[in-house]
């Protein structure tokens, strides 16, 4: 250990011998690989990880605490700063654990735009994971194509709601806007390259001498220990377990369109690679069959629940009533009912939870993140040990963290 | 007369409630009404004490004793086919009973059903690890204690792991103030510079919405511009509002800063 003093201040990056020559040496926080701000304490022999402990905390916001001291629609927001690659995904967890809550059906048009929304963000989460993960390893090219898709889907998204990072785009209730005029339009001259793209890459990638180097065999998950961590997501199905919660436990209009969930009994950092991409065909399929539902809707886009959903502006300009609710609903805010509830959805990440325990109150008396990533950092610490350092960047990699979200 | 805020629960209240609000109730459900939560109940009946179990939104919630967690949980994952523990963390029930509630929130894949499990546990008092049966439990549990003070048994780290080491207090506890309390606004300051320093810095500003009206060091006011840093607690001169384009500001054709007036009274 040091023993820091005036003189001799205390080194977050030193790295020192040891008597029994074991190295301890210090990645992160600020570490281009580290996708954030993860710390690794990494316990060397050699080159080989004996032991690993990973150190979070660096992006903590104590979002739980922000949240009971807000109204529900108040925190909608700052769901969009945990993950925050795939903002809309948070925003739809929070949003559909409320209506749960109060007991809302949301019209149909609302859940139209919904899978939409949910879809894309699955379509840039998994792009942006591409290529990071290639660039870590070092493929410029792939970051570069990937980078450029993603970047029409967020003129995409900005072209619906405004923001590019931040969507804030799900209301409680509902959405709060129709798709654009040209959306649909956009939508399907996009889908109609990706598989095109999808292609460039594996053909970029898949038989790469070095890919498979870094990728193959490296950083094995078994099955028991993909379930005792509480993987989710890629990282549970990487490891041979059929669960994906938009198909086994359906919300929204998962139940009406057909996709396949594809799952590999490899656990390898190759096979989690090929599930993404696997995974982007299958959200394109989804948005095809989703892009046909939305003609049929009507033009209904939030919830009628006047206790809990502010009425239609229209309403609100022209009615003296919607507008008192309007103003009560916004200066105190809604009161769901008294109990609790956990809602699970799959993010791109895994499963993205909310647990929400209100006592009638306008503000949550507990609310509970429960981010994926947090437990795909945790496994680090059993998985990194028998790595060697260069597999440390490859398998933070495949596993997907974003901090905004372990942090919270 | 000063507001009354209560010791024990310093979160936000809201403004107003109504004198004669009766908050409704999410219903909950008969056990008996769904077969597999039926029968998982009455296997853990065999075994432990139940003090409560009901369905709410579509999930089982069991009430036990938390002497009895450890054992409840092996028997969920190891006989009744509850292969995740997707979730646990603790509620603060300090103010209202002295308890903290503990739950964990319970998957099980072949079942496709989820239940959570409930149990109180004084201030003071400690809970068992679950670790041995679900290593994610490890960072909950640390979360958990982290968070709330909660300490746990027979866990392999209990270390904080959000907040620094070194950190007083447990943030998430009802009586934690929102934005910090001493310790927190002095802690950095402390950290780097010493407590030597702490007369020259001063504590940190953990109010996000604070607004220092003389800060010339980082702020102009529009029409008020001074020199940076020059103190203008005693008033600041005035700077006539000049545009620079030759024909006026674009889109502002009518504006005379001679002829319009400045409003001084602000009650007027």
């Amino acid at each position: 250990m040091q023993q820091p003093n005036r003189l001799r201040p205390f080194f977050e990056n030193i790295t020192f011998d040891r008597e029994d020559n074991e190295l301890i040496l210090n990645f992160g926080p600020q570490h281009p690989s580290a996708h954030g701000q993860l710390r690794l304490m990494l316990h060397m022999q050699q080159e080989q990880i004996t032991k690993a402990h990973p150190d979070v905390g660096y992006l903590h916001r104590g979002m739980e605490k922000m949240a009971e001291n807000m109204i529900y629609n108040e925190f909608m927001p700052t769901t969009d700063r945990m993950d925050y690659i795939a903002s809309s995904s948070n925003n739809y967890g929070f949003a559909l654990a409320v209506e749960r809550l109060i007991g809302l059906e949301v019209p149909r048009r609302a859940k139209v735009i919904r899978m939409m929304l949910l879809e894309t963000n699955r379509l840039m989460s998994h792009l942006f994971w591409l290529a990071t993960t290639a660039l870590d390893i070092g493929a410029m090219t792939v970051f570069l194509y990937a980078f450029r898709e993603r970047e029409y889907l967020m003129d995409l998204i900005e072209d619906y709601c405004g923001a590019r990072l931040t969507h804030s785009a799900v209301r409680i209730g509902g959405v709060p806007l129709d798709l654009p005029d040209n959306f649909i339009g956009d939508l399907r001259t996009f889908l109609d390259k990706l598989p095109a793209n999808i292609k460039d890459y594996e053909d970029l990638l898949d038989q790469n001498r070095i890919w498979l180097m870094r990728m193959e065999n490296v950083g094995v998950i078994s099955k028991e220990m993909a379930l005792s961590w509480g993987c989710s997501g890629v990282m549970l199905r990487a490891s041979g377990i059929e669960w994906d919660i938009r198909k086994e436990e359906p919300y929204e209009l998962y139940d009406e369109v057909e996709f396949s969930v594809p799952v590999s009994d490899k656990g390898d950092n190759y096979a989690r690679y090929k599930l993404y991409m696997e995974e982007m065909r299958q959200s394109a399929k989804i948005l095809e069959q989703v892009i046909d539902m939305y003609a049929g809707t009507d033009g209904a886009l939030m919830a009628h629940a006047p206790q809990y959903i502010s009425a239609p502006k229209l309403d609100i300009m022209t009615q003296n009533y919607s507008l008192m609710q309007h103003f009560v609903l916004v200066t105190q805010g809604m009161r769901p009912p008294v109990g609790e509830v956990y809602i699970p959805t799959e993010s791109p990440k895994g499963e993205l939870g909310y647990y929400i325990n209100s006592q009638g109150d306008a503000y949550p008396y507990r609310l509970k993140l429960r981010a994926p990533s947090f437990w795909h950092t945790g496994i680090l610490t059993d998985l990194l040990p028998g790595h060697y350092i260069p597999d440390v960047v490859s398998i933070i990699g495949t596993t997907n963290i974003v901090f905004g979200e372990v942090d919270r | 007369m000063r507001a009354y805020t209560p010791k024990d629960n310093v979160q936000a209240k809201p403004y107003y409630t109504d004198r004669f609000w009766v908050a409704p109730q999410v219903a909950k459900h008969d056990v008996s009404s769904d077969a597999v939560f039926e029968s998982d109940l009455n296997a853990l009946k065999s075994k432990f004490e139940i003090l409560d179990a009901y369905i709410q939104v579509e999930q089982m919630v069991v009430v036990i004793n938390a002497a009895d967690n450890f054992a409840v949980l092996d028997m969920l994952k190891n006989s009744l086919q509850y292969n995740q523990l997707s979730e646990m963390s603790a509620i603060d029930w300090l103010a209202k009973e002295g308890k903290f509630e503990i739950f964990y929130q319970m998957l099980s894949m072949s079942k496709r059903k989820r239940l959570r499990i409930k149990c109180k546990i004084d201030e003071k008092e400690s809970i068992q690890s679950v670790e041995k049966l679900f290593r994610c439990a490890d960072w909950s549990e640390r979360e958990m204690y982290d968070m709330f003070g909660v300490v746990v048994n027979n866990h392999p780290f209990m270390k904080r792991i959000l907040m620094p080491d070194d950190w007083e207090g447990f943030p998430l506890r009802k009586t934690y103030p929102l934005q910090g309390d001493e310790f927190a606004a002095w802690y950095e300051v402390d950290k780097i510079f010493g407590k030597e320093a702490r007369e020259i810095i001063g504590p940190e500003n953990r109010d996000p919405a604070r607004i220092d009206r003389y800060d010339t060091e980082r702020f102009a006011r529009l029409g008020h511009e001074v020199p940076r840093g020059v103190d203008i607690t005693n008033g600041e001169p005035d700077t006539p509002l000049v545009y620079q384009e030759k024909n006026g500001a674009f889109l502002i054709t009518k504006f005379d800063p001679e002829t319009s007036v400045t409003i001084t009274d602000r009650n007027r």
